[in-house]
């Protein structure tokens, strides 16, 4: 190794050189100096009994070895409906990956493994996608047309997903501007992935086929707030029809982001929203990184075409001692490969997201593209090497490297060492462009890796197993005459209600609007206090205990009926909540009686009170005013819910005091 | 314009586009009570209504426009797709087969056939090196399109004219023979063409898909693969169907091409050796017998060619209470051949009897076969067989229906041929002539004897059934 390199220096230097700000310091000028733009995919599953295009039930899942079958299958690209190949389904085939899916013979039908055509689509499906279509304000088809979108990766046996336009050209209101909608496509969902390891990916068919949506933004967020705004925005748009599926997994968002001279790059899969700003961020600044590494190439190296890297096989000998990986690479017989990546010294260890380097945007590729299992490489501009460090002088004067290259060593069975090679190349060339059209994977700590070269619109391919479903105008009048209210409309309306802002969230992921709407309707019970006893008191209950399968919300709406008819204060109920969580088949009467809930009457409450205030001024060492009222309090509380609205009681004994002292 | 450029249209859809002159492949922007839609107006498949209008919007997504919905459009470009599978010359390698591949249409290699909306047939050796690269590295591949048509419209000149044609290829000293073809009617050529080519030199293999080409998992490319290799580099000088064992991408079967059936609608793994195992199953570079007793390749040129064909010949599918006149006016047809297809151990009632008479005495050949595919025909068990055998109905043994068909057609034509050769028959000579055909078999369409592992239909939901699928059953 160079020991006048320092890696982690460069890396800290190219991070200051491209102005990266961490997403906390970040102010909307950052974003507006990089050119931050993007927009979303947003996924939601449709509630329904059954799968989309096959009587298969929808919603039942499996663990990873439970299953009655397996099957394999391999993708092979095939042209568009225009003629063309397209460039993500031909990197899938370089992968040459054998696929398995697992069938359990309750949840997968032969349909599922592409032995069987398509049933005609699931109109329960459809109608719930025109329904969101209307309140997405889109434009809806007249004929809804199937088409194959090709997928290679083997995510779906058939090799492509059935999916089809529902409605194009909508728009959603954001608190301060207006976002166009491009599309809104209903499709069957895709298998889980149960494991992926070299040329062999495992996957479950449970999921396989049930139906969701896709609701396409334009590129109009220009910032990750605003990005985050309108997946909310979707979310609970999607949510207020009360007929979509909600949980892990049920809602995924695929996030596209760009920077000023980037492109279009797709995190895929983002499965919860509060993650999306972290990643949008992260992305924009890798962007940025990669055009400043365009730079300075383009300054070293006049003449980009002619560019090529060198490779020659290694002799495990070369070494003089090996580390451990290196070693079962030997033993494996593995072929050990040195590269020479002329010009790229300071690149490989280049910041492009937190924790990671230009290095990361080649193994991504080796691991996804070759098929090659880490480790797999080391290379001359690492932060720390496995033990013994290699001496990279030995290797740089082998391949004749000149001062201003980087050396890569990688090691790979002996069938993927080209694919590999070439994946290598292929990279670096695109780095002497800028930024590759990909989608990317996302992990939790905000950063992102490659997964696959991004899909064009050379992938669809019409369904000539389905035909046409037209869509006729009266049953859309009939199915707009029914829509729940626009979401900034709820916005307003709680607005109206002086509903905290910190409760509209919860209020609207959950539906809430329309039952605190029946609820006031029908007891004398303010929409504020409903909206902070379900967002406040009932979202802290969550947070401590474990919800009962059978406990829903319209549960909180029969127990405020039964107080009111009962003439007991509603207030009682944020006692009763927390047991009827857990218990929601308890009655309410055996929860008042755990409660030690007895009717009493005003007077019977207040009836001790000077008694009470006797002995308070016994024992008491402070005997303000305040105190005095708080003992009190404390003292009949207990008694008084549910009898007695709490601050009232205050109220009276505060009174009472008054006259006493 | 002319109406090549509303291709499909009809109706109110063909009148509305050419009032607003936008075309087929042109840029359309439509205004409609529904919003603005822009995209690239698609031909529209010939069966569909004439009240849409259907476009490729941006994102590549396929839609239709309502008319009736339309204020007005209007057109602002235009670019004629150009549909293609990449064409390359297929590489010529010296120490490779050569292999020739018959076309007849089906799905082995195919493309959008916009007036239908369907796929239809795209071939042509740079076509499939470009589709199946692999292919090079199997055999020297030419091919030839004998016709295009589906599975269905396959028949008697099909068979004769394929049958000629291999003959030549044999002639001039080819290595092997694939036949692509659908896959509804596979099993049918396959027999006709066991029975019209006879003892072979060279592996003739008919292959098919059971999911077009056109997409990713079709099982095309690997049953190519496998039909080229046994073609090309197999012993096994037969005629034969190539297709999925397993429903999984792993290996395929060669079966005989006269006890081999298709027995799933859309299964991949659909066609199946009954009463017997198959030949052998085939992997890319390797083929491994199952069957200890075929055809050898042979390195002479000789074969024997009977291309003859009588459509005077007929299929009854039995039923409870069928009618005599159902016979009896397939009789009046002048149909010379009956295969029937009866219950049990070969079976009709006895309204039929007197067709059958009938029939005998006409000296028409009829044969007994199974509804219930797997077994031999048995007319001795029960006296209502003997009646029947006693009205001239002939057993067929363990020859599937199909089969018997395809079999008894051949024969009738063999005959026929015969006749015009010169020779001559009473009619009592003539029907022992076809008799003596019928049941010699050619190659296994009869077998002396059905293995215990001929007939495996194995029931779910029993423990070790599910147990061997589980673990085997890929």
């Amino acid at each position: 190794m160079k020991a006048s390199f320092d890696s982690k220096a460069n890396y800290e230097q190219s991070k200051k050189a491209i102005g990266y700000v961490s997403r906390k310091e970040a102010t909307p000028d950052d974003y507006q100096r990089i050119g931050f733009m993007s927009g979303l995919e947003v996924h939601q599953q449709l509630l329904t009994q059954k799968k989309l295009f096959c009587n298969c039930p929808a919603g039942i899942y499996h663990d990873h070895n439970d299953y009655d079958a397996e099957i394999i299958r391999h993708m092979r690209p095939t042209l568009s409906e225009l003629g063309e190949y397209d460039g993500t389904a031909l990197m899938e085939f370089k992968t040459r990956k054998e696929i398995t899916y697992r069938i359990n013979n309750e949840t997968a039908c032969t349909y599922e493994v592409d032995d069987t055509p398509p049933f005609p689509i699931n109109r329960q499906a459809l109608e719930i996608a025109i329904e969101i279509s209307l309140l997405s304000k889109l434009n809806i088809v007249g004929e809804v047309h199937i088409t194959r979108k090709q997928y290679l990766d083997g995510s779906i046996p058939t090799g492509f997903q059935r999916t089809a336009i529902i409605g194009v050209e909508g728009e959603i209101q954001l608190k301060n501007k207006k976002v166009k909608l491009i599309q809104l496509s209903i499709e069957e969902d895709s298998c889980r992935e149960i494991s992926d390891i070299g040329h062999k990916r495992l996957y479950k068919t449970d999921r396989l086929g049930m139906p969701l949506i896709e609701t396409v933004t334009y590129p109009e967020l220009f910032t990750p707030d605003e990005l985050m705004e309108a997946a909310q925005y979707i979310r609970f748009l999607n949510r207020s029809t009360g007929k979509v599926r909600i949980g892990i997994g049920a809602g995924r968002e695929d996030v596209n982001v760009s920077c000023k001279g980037g492109t279009r790059v797709e995190i895929k899969g983002v499965a919860h929203n509060k993650w999306i700003p972290e990643l949008s961020h992260n992305e924009a600044f890798r962007q940025w990184a990669l055009l400043h590494i365009r730079d300075i190439l383009q300054s070293r190296i006049p003449n980009p075409t002619e560019w090529n890297l060198q490779a020659m096989e290694l002799d495990y000998d070369a070494f003089e001692q090996l580390s451990f990986s290196l070693k079962a690479a030997r033993d494996t017989h593995h072929k050990l490969m040195l590269v020479n990546l002329p010009e790229f010294k300071g690149i490989l260890s280049h910041f492009t997201q937190p924790e990671k380097t230009f290095a990361h945007e080649l193994s991504d590729r080796l691991q996804v593209i070759a098929c090659l299992i880490a480790p797999f490489m080391i290379h001359t501009e690492q932060f720390e090497y496995e033990l013994p460090v290699p001496d990279f002088d030995l290797f740089s004067n082998l391949i004749g490297a000149g001062e201003n290259d980087a050396q890569i060593i990688f090691w790979a069975p002996a069938d993927d060492v080209q694919t590999a090679i070439e994946t290598i190349e292929e990279r670096c060339k695109m780095a002497l462009e800028g930024v590759p059209n990909e989608t990317r994977k996302s992990f939790e700590n905000g950063t992102t890796m490659f997964e696959r070269v991004l899909p064009g619109a050379d992938r669809m391919y019409p369904d000539t197993d389905s035909a046409p479903i037209p869509v006729e105008e009266e049953y859309i009048q009939q199915l707009a005459q029914n829509l729940p209210k626009d979401i900034w409309e709820r916005y307003q309306q709680m607005r109206n209600w002086e509903v905290p802002e910190d409760a509209m969230d919860y209020i609207l992921r959950n539906n809430l609007v329309p039952l605190i709407e029946r609820i006031a309707q029908n007891m004398p019970l303010e929409p504020k206090w409903l909206a902070t006893l379900f967002a406040h008191d009932l979202k802290n209950i969550e947070g401590k205990s474990k919800r009962h399968p059978d406990f829903d919300y319209e549960l909180v709406e029969k127990l405020l009926l039964f107080l009111h008819a009962k003439e007991i204060e509603p207030e009682i109920v944020k006692w009763m909540l927390p047991i009827l969580y857990q218990y929601p088949n308890m009655d309410f009467e055996s929860v008042l009686i755990t409660l030690k809930y007895k009717k009493r009457s005003k007077d019977e409450l207040l009836a001790p009170i000077e008694f009470l205030y006797e002995k308070f001024k016994e024992i008491s060492h402070n005997p303000s005013h305040e105190n005095a009222i708080n003992w009190l309090m404390g003292q009949i509380h207990r008694q008084a819910l549910g009898n007695y609205n709490l601050s009232d009681l205050r109220n009276e004994i505060k009174t009472i005091v008054n006259q006493l002292a | 314009m002319s109406n090549d450029f509303f291709q499909g249209y009809k109706g109110h859809a063909l009148e509305i586009l050419k009032k607003y002159n936008v075309r087929v492949w042109g840029q359309a922007e439509i205004d409609t009570s529904r919003g603005l839609f822009i995209g690239t107006v698609l031909p529209r498949s010939e069966n569909d209504d004439d009240l849409h209008i259907v476009m490729k919007v941006a994102t590549g997504y396929n839609i239709g426009i309502d008319i009736r919905t339309i204020h007005k459009m209007k057109e602002t470009g235009y670019k004629k797709a150009n549909y293609k599978i990449p064409e390359k010359e297929f590489p010529f390698s010296d120490n490779l087969p050569f292999v020739k591949l018959f076309g007849t249409g089906g799905t082995i290699a195919s493309r959008l056939d916009y007036r239908t909306g369907a796929v239809i047939p795209a071939f042509s050796p740079g076509e499939l090196y470009g589709a199946v690269p692999e292919l090079a590295d199997i055999c020297n591949l030419s091919t030839e399109k004998v016709f295009a048509v589906f599975s269905e419209n396959m028949g008697p000149d099909q068979y004769k004219q394929l049958a000629i044609r291999i003959g030549k290829e044999i002639e001039n000293g080819i290595d092997g023979i694939v036949i692509g073809h659908g896959t509804d009617t596979l099993h049918h050529t396959a027999a006709a063409l066991s029975f019209m080519v006879q003892n072979p030199p060279v592996p003739i293999v008919l292959v098919g898909s059971q999911r077009s080409s056109d997409r990713p998992s079709s099982d095309a490319a690997l049953n190519l693969i496998h039909a080229n290799y046994a073609a090309g580099h197999g012993d096994i000088a037969e005629v034969m169907v190539c297709m999925f064992g397993p429903t999984s991408d792993e290996y395929g079967f060669l079966h005989r091409g006269t006890r081999v059936r298709k027995m799933h609608s859309s299964y991949r793994s659909t066609f199946r050796t009954i009463g017997d195992t198959p030949v052998a199953t085939v992997k890319r570079g390797e083929i491994k017998p199952i069957k200890q007793q075929y055809n050898h390749r042979r390195k002479d040129k000789s074969v024997k060619l009977q291309p003859y064909f009588s459509e005077k010949v007929t299929m009854v599918y039995y039923y409870p209470h069928m009618k005599a006149d159902v016979i009896d006016s397939l009789i009046d047809l002048g149909y010379e051949g009956i295969v029937i297809v009866g219950t049990g151990l070969g079976h009709v009632n006895k309204e039929l009897y007197p067709a059958l008479e009938r029939a005998k005495a006409k000296g028409i050949s009829v044969y007994m076969t199974l509804q219930t595919i797997w077994g031999y025909v048995h007319m001795f068990v029960y006296d209502t067989g003997r009646d029947m055998m006693a009205k001239g109905v002939i057993p067929a043994g363990n020859m599937l229906p199909e089969v018997a068909f395809v079999k008894l057609g051949w024969s009738l034509g063999v005959v026929e041929e015969e006749i015009r050769q010169g020779e001559s028959f009473t009619s009592e000579e003539k029907h022992a002539r076809v008799k003596e055909l019928m049941l010699t078999p050619i190659n296994d369409e009869i077998t002396e004897r059905e293995p215990y592992n001929g007939y495996l239909v194995y029931q779910g939901g029993v423990d070790e059934v599910e147990d061997f699928v589980r673990k085997f059953r890929k």
